[in-house]
């Protein structure tokens, strides 16, 4: 009687947000309902859909850019949606595939972190969280086989081994970490193309910030899912970087200049790319 | 065949208050105080790691005397409570009222359905944008909720402390003021020749509700945790 009653104690022992979900408010996770069982999606649903992010590594730190672009079919369906977003203090993640479901799993991956640093009193070491983002995915893993997929890219900076990481996702939940760079979404063979041929070890934060935008630029010449920079509304991609001080967002007086000096180069050289 | 004994209701909740008071007053104090800079919760506790303060949510602290599993066990309660809330609606829904209530709520339950009452007094605040949108809620072991002003005193020589604590206490006060009369509450007078040195940082658990963290840190959490070192340099 005495001992199962510690089990039971120990069982619903959880710093996980995401397993109190489950157990009492399972309405409430963005994945986990299926779409009417046994019907096989004739046309992939119309929902908007989020496009390229690039990664890198430079001195000191993780880099991750995301365009502003989402799309529905052929239409553009947001130009100033936001793709990369702070996860806490020492990570970043971006989004590619269903926004809207992909929105409502970062808004989940925020909650977890800081919930688990205040149960806790610590933060999840960064391998931690990339195996909590993985889970994640592969509980979206049913709705992924319907055509609604999310596929993140996940940086931190490693506080105990003083460097910056970077981790890739499948939509079944698989992580793998990367070395120097990567880029998922529509655009990432184009802006990989570029990245091979920008990308040097040892970049300063500023050169590895132009790097970025660079080969988003590069998708976006490309890919009609992927937004370029707008010099009429404003609106440059949104660029944060994390080092052992934390995650910054590149303020925007600096993408219009990066954005501009790509324009500007490419527009003297007068080339076809 | 065994007689039930008649126990009058007021008996029996009497009982139940004793045995909680008991439990509470053996314990050392907490101070919660509200000033010019945000909130600060100051607690006399050894430990470095079992802590009596806890962060709830951007701008809820959380603070308690008494048996730590139970109100550890309140304060994850209350985390969970927050954490849903916030995701399901917004983070500016979730507010010190809802919690303090809430917790009310459990306390209230529990004194009276629960073979014993829950040993623990608790205190729920929140900083606002100004001093005057401050809230301080103080729960106590039966359920009853209190809306206080400027200041919360729990624990064993609450009465004795929170004399001292209503003598010091000013609107103007800063964090490294607000800090030094906690600890002049804490210590008793008679001991505070010798103590006063002798209560090094070690001994104090302190945390602040920053009234300005998203201009001063850049963070929408206005919760921080002081180390020895920020308490040693902050009381320099």
């Amino acid at each position: 009687m005495q001992e199962s009653t510690a089990n039971q104690v120990a069982a619903n022992a959880t710093s996980s947000f995401t397993e109190h979900l489950q157990r009492d408010r399972p309405e409430l996770l963005p994945y986990g309902r299926s779409l009417q069982a046994g019907v096989p999606a004739a046309a992939p649903l119309q929902v908007p859909h989020a496009t390229t992010i690039v990664a890198m590594s430079y001195d000191g730190g993780v880099l991750m850019a995301g365009d502003r672009r989402a799309t529905m079919g052929n239409v553009i369906a947001s130009r100033r949606i936001e793709k990369v977003f702070p996860a806490d203090h020492y990570s970043v993640l971006g989004i590619a595939g269903t926004a809207g479901i992909a929105i409502d799993l970062t808004r989940l991956f925020q909650v977890e972190l800081e919930h688990y640093e205040k149960i806790e009193g610590t933060l999840l070491s960064l391998e931690g969280k990339a195996n909590r983002l993985g889970a994640m995915i592969r509980g979206n893993l049913p709705l992924a086989m319907q055509g609604l997929a999310v596929v993140p890219l996940f940086a931190g900076f490693d506080t105990s081994a003083g460097v910056g990481r970077l981790f890739s996702y499948d939509v079944t939940g698989g992580r793998y970490e990367e070395r120097e760079h990567h880029t998922v979404g529509s655009g990432s063979v184009f802006a990989r193309g570029a990245l091979k041929k920008l990308w040097r070890p040892n970049l300063t934060a500023a050169d590895a910030v132009a790097v970025a935008v660079e080969s988003l630029y590069d998708a976006a010449d490309d890919d009609s899912a992927t937004g370029g920079p707008d010099t009429v509304r404003q609106l440059w991609p949104v660029i944060y970087t994390v080092d052992s001080s934390g995650a910054r967002r590149v303020p925007e007086s600096e993408l219009a200049a990066a954005s501009r000096n790509v324009i500007e180069a490419r527009t003297i050289a007068g080339r076809e790319a | 065949m065994t007689q039930q004994f008649y126990v009058s209701p007021e008996q029996l909740m009497k009982d139940r208050a004793d045995f909680a008071r008991k439990g509470i007053a053996r314990g050392r104090s907490v101070v919660v105080i509200s000033c010019e800079d945000g909130i600060a919760l100051v607690a006399e506790n050894p430990s470095p790691s079992l802590h009596k303060i806890g962060e709830i949510y951007d701008k809820i602290a959380f603070a308690a005397v008494g048996k730590y599993n139970e109100f550890e066990s309140l304060r994850q309660a209350g985390v969970r409570y927050a954490d849903v809330r916030g995701y399901s609606y917004d983070r500016e829904d979730v507010t010190a009222r809802g919690l303090a209530s809430v917790y009310a709520q459990s306390l209230g339950a529990v004194f009276t359905a629960e073979q014993k009452p829950f040993e623990v007094e608790l205190a729920v605040a929140e900083v606002g944008a100004t001093q005057a949108e401050d809230h301080l809620y103080r729960l106590t072991f039966d359920g009853s909720i209190a809306d206080e002003h400027s200041f919360v005193v729990m624990g064993g020589q609450a009465d004795k402390v929170s004399s001292v604590i209503g003598q010091g206490w000013r609107g103007s006060l800063n964090f490294a003021d607000a800090v030094r009369l906690a600890i002049n509450g804490l210590v008793p007078p008679a001991e505070a020749e010798e103590q006063a040195k002798s209560l090094p940082a070690g001994a104090l658990e302190v945390a602040v509700l920053d009234r300005q963290s998203e201009t001063m840190r850049g963070s929408r959490r206005a919760f921080r945790r002081l180390n020895d070192a920020d308490i040693t340099a902050l009381l320099a």
